[in-house]
């Protein structure tokens, strides 16, 4: 099994350390080289005070300051034509920046044109709730509550929505271990008979590869069937296979007629 | 058709049958073994599979029932995740004794690919498991041999439920 590293910092250090290996990068424009961005960029910017702009891949990422969310949002629904908000959720950059970024995807189909709003926020600030606008919004809220622990303001119903309500910790975070935590890794056993049960039940195995051939509470030999929980580490000896019977006389065995089982 | 004919006069004289109790009501419970209609994940298809005509479970007198309190076994076929898990289980209590259960794939017998934070590790971590069904996903052949060995299980042991030596977490 792979062994647990801790993710602290994870962010901090280099994630591939070939010296010769070059970072692939996303070439950057300017939003001057296209007409359509630069116009809806203008109706922002009038409005919003935006401290980035630029196009990726044909996309443009426009950022504000994370007070601005609700009517940044508005203005580019309605005077932009962005009527589609396809995506939204959060990166964690707290090891890196120490804040999350928070993304819009938006899709305007008048004009064949996707954008991305970004804003970074500090941990344990709420953001405005775009529920009002767009309806998308709901969901994926939730989610980011779920998976980051990121309140949204005047939100309808800001409940978890994949993990269970009771659940501790926000797994997308990169300081959350994968195999879980004590909280996680004790979850079902805890829900459905208590902590009391813990140690009957024992702890997770997390190696996918272990096998134990000696366990006779858990599994059985065809052929060598032991008693359930008894010592076969000196081995164990071969019984033979019971295989049932018809309960009934079985009259043509008894008229010479061949057996059903031998037939076949 | 003839030969089927059972004739009296030569075997004893009369149509008597010799059985024990345990033997009689194995017979009856391993012949007629109702599943829960309860699928988890990709195995449920092959589970579905094995139920439809082609396969077919009802010629071993094994019919899905929607309804936990009128099945004796249960298959957990497919991943489950610990939100699920609670609910799982109060399925499997509900079942009426004498009760059994089928793990139906690697996700099931032992988190298989799913090594992490919000999927079970195995169902026999909360539910006694009777056959353990390998393979991602097993063909409706395998779910079929697993149901004949059940079956072959339930003839060999003990009618009394109580005499029987059940795995790990029977006493919880």
């Amino acid at each position: 099994m792979r062994k647990y590293v801790p993710k602290d910092n994870v962010q901090g250090k280099a994630y591939y350390t070939d010296r010769y290996h070059v970072v692939p990068s996303t070439p950057r424009e300017d939003v001057s080289s296209d007409e359509v961005f630069v116009k809806h960029l203008e109706i922002l910017s009038s409005k919003v005070e935006v401290n980035r702009a630029e196009i990726q891949l044909g996309s443009m990422i426009v950022e504000i300051n994370h007070e601005d969310n609700f009517k940044a949002l508005e203005i580019l629904k309605n005077e932009c034509g962005y009527a589609q908000l396809t995506e939204m959720s959060a990166v964690d950059y707290l090891a890196k920046d120490g804040n999350f970024e928070v993304f819009y995807q938006m899709l305007n189909l008048k004009d064949v044109k996707r954008m991305r709003l970004v804003m970074r926020i500090e941990q344990g600030v709420a953001v405005e709730s775009v529920v009002p606008l767009y309806k998308s919004a709901n969901f994926a809220e939730r989610e980011m509550f779920d998976m980051f622990g990121i309140v949204s303001n005047n939100h309808p119903y800001m409940r978890r929505i994949l993990m269970p309500d009771d659940w501790e910790g926000y797994p997308l975070l990169k300081t959350y271990p994968l195999q879980g935590d004590e909280f996680a890794s004790w979850y079902e056993v805890d829900r459905i008979f208590g902590k009391d049960a813990r140690e009957a039940i024992g702890p997770e195995n997390r190696d996918p590869a272990r096998v134990d051939r000696h366990d006779t509470k858990r599994f059985s030999r065809v052929g060598y069937e032991v008693e359930f929980g008894a010592d076969i580490s000196q081995g164990e000896t071969k019984t033979a296979i019971e295989y049932s019977k018809t309960f009934l006389v079985d009259y043509q065995e008894a008229d010479g007629v061949k057996p059903a089982e031998d037939r076949k | 058709m003839a030969q089927h004919q059972v004739n009296y006069a030569s075997s004893g004289g009369l149509p008597v049958a010799l059985t024990t109790v345990d033997h009689l009501i194995n017979w009856g419970r391993s012949n007629s073994l109702w599943p829960l209609t309860y699928g988890l994940a990709c195995c449920a298809i092959e589970m579905m599979a094995s139920g439809a005509s082609r396969y077919d479970f009802d010629r071993m007198g094994t019919i899905f029932r929607a309804s936990p309190r009128q099945s004796d076994v249960m298959i957990l076929a497919g991943t489950l995740s610990k939100k699920h898990s609670e609910f799982a289980r109060r399925l499997y209590d509900q079942m009426t004794e004498p009760k059994w259960v089928i793990s139906m794939g690697s996700c099931a017998n032992t988190g298989g690919m799913f090594n992490t934070y919000a999927t079970v590790q195995g169902v026999d971590r909360i539910i006694p498991v009777d056959i353990y069904l390998p393979g991602c996903a097993p063909r409706p052949e395998t779910l079929q041999y697993a149901l004949m060995m059940l079956q072959k299980k339930i003839r060999r042991e003990s009618a009394n439920m109580n005499n029987n030596k059940k795995q790990n977490l029977r006493l919880i």
